[in-house]
């Protein structure tokens, strides 16, 4: 479950920032942004994230996730598209392989809301 | 009254990781390594790749392996007597490798000998197609193998990956008379998702294929000025012949 180690490293990063800060900040809210096209799922993420965060500075702090599409873009007719694994990820218009990710691939600390 | 502050953000979520693995990439600069980060479901044969491989490249180039397992250092000791440094890295209950094991592999590696001696160092990573490809340990290339008996819906299932790497070895062809897999169908589904990867069919077993391999290498070694010290020896001392992905 690598949805622990990405835990840790989400963590880390949180410390790094409260120690941008005179006084301790209370977190209220951690916003991700977390594409399709990762190996992350989600709910995981949210168990690993609750338990790691239980007893400590954070333990108020609430996880939001915001999926982000997997969107390609033909590189043959020039369309942005949904890849679907049932089609083998290709454009849908001409069948082309998936070159370009328009989006998909995020895995990114957005925002985070404090007091 | 309550005021909630937001502070706009943006960075990795593996921050932590990026910044170890840039740190470690750095370091294989400063040394003249390329190092390789080979990656599989377990059982696709990355182990005996790695054995004809240093033995294909002994005397061209100066190696050594970081051997990730979860469990035992089997592999490690595999390696042992090909004539190169192994550092053994037990994971422990981590299914993968992380920029900050493979730091500390380093320094093992650097009580064995001086890295700035090597020109290629490989990390073996843990059996898995999942976790190891979103976690950078500073790699120049990613090398995925796959094998004939896993099936060819692997790449379409197993996505990121294939996406990620830089080259993917179709392992144990030999296999194919035996087992109902469509090398053809492999190796498409495999561009559908990475349509620029290297693509080769290989078996260790037997040796073919592996000139296709070595020679995609000596090109990537060739574009980072890297020159092999002699010629590559295939193993066996053949030149088995290659197996084509139609």
């Amino acid at each position: 479950m690598h949805e622990v180690d990405m835990t840790r490293c989400l963590l880390q990063a949180l410390e790094d920032w409260r120690d941008q800060h005179p006084v301790q900040p209370c977190v209220e809210q951690v916003h991700l942004l977390v594409g399709e096209f990762t190996c992350v799922e989600p709910s995981q993420l949210r168990l690993s994230f609750a338990a790691a965060v239980k007893d400590t500075w954070l333990a108020a702090a609430q996880l939001s996730i915001t999926s982000v599409p997997l969107v390609g873009k033909c590189l043959v007719c020039g369309n942005s598209y949904r890849p679907d694994p049932a089609c083998g990820y290709a454009s849908p218009c001409c069948g082309h392989p998936m070159e370009t990710i328009l989006s998909g691939r995020e895995l990114k600390i957005q925002r985070i809301d404090y007091s | 009254m309550h005021m909630s502050i937001s502070d706009t953000m943006n960075i990795s979520l593996l921050a932590a990781n990026d910044q170890q693995a840039q740190h470690n990439r750095q370091q294989f600069d400063a040394w003249g390594l390329f190092c390789i980060n080979v990656m599989s479901s377990p059982g696709a044969g990355k182990t005996i790749l790695l054995e004809q491989t240093l033995r294909a490249l002994h005397g061209a180039h100066a190696m050594a392996v970081l051997e990730g397992d979860m469990t035992t250092q089997l592999d490690a000791q595999r390696l042992t007597g090909l004539g190169v440094p192994v550092v053994p890295i037990t994971t422990g209950r981590a299914c993968h490798l992380d920029a900050a094991m493979v730091s500390t592999g380093l320094s093992l590696l650097r009580q064995q000998c001086d890295p700035a001696s090597l020109d290629l160092l490989w990390v073996e990573n843990v059996g898995n197609l999942v976790c190891p490809a979103e976690f950078a340990v500073g790699e120049h290339c990613k090398l995925a193998l796959l094998s004939v008996t896993e099936g060819e819906d692997k790449p379409l299932k197993y996505p990121v990956m294939f996406r990620e790497a830089d080259c993917v070895l179709i392992t144990k062809v030999d296999l194919l008379p035996h087992v109902p897999a469509d090398l053809g169908r492999m190796g498409r589904h495999v561009r559908q998702i990475n349509p620029h990867c290297g693509v080769f069919p290989v078996s260790a077993l037997t040796g073919a294929g592996l000139g296709d391999w070595l020679a995609w290498l000596g090109q990537q070694l060739l574009a980072q000025g890297r020159h092999h010290r002699n010629p590559p020896q295939h193993p066996g001392g053949l030149q088995r012949p290659s197996v084509t992905v139609t």
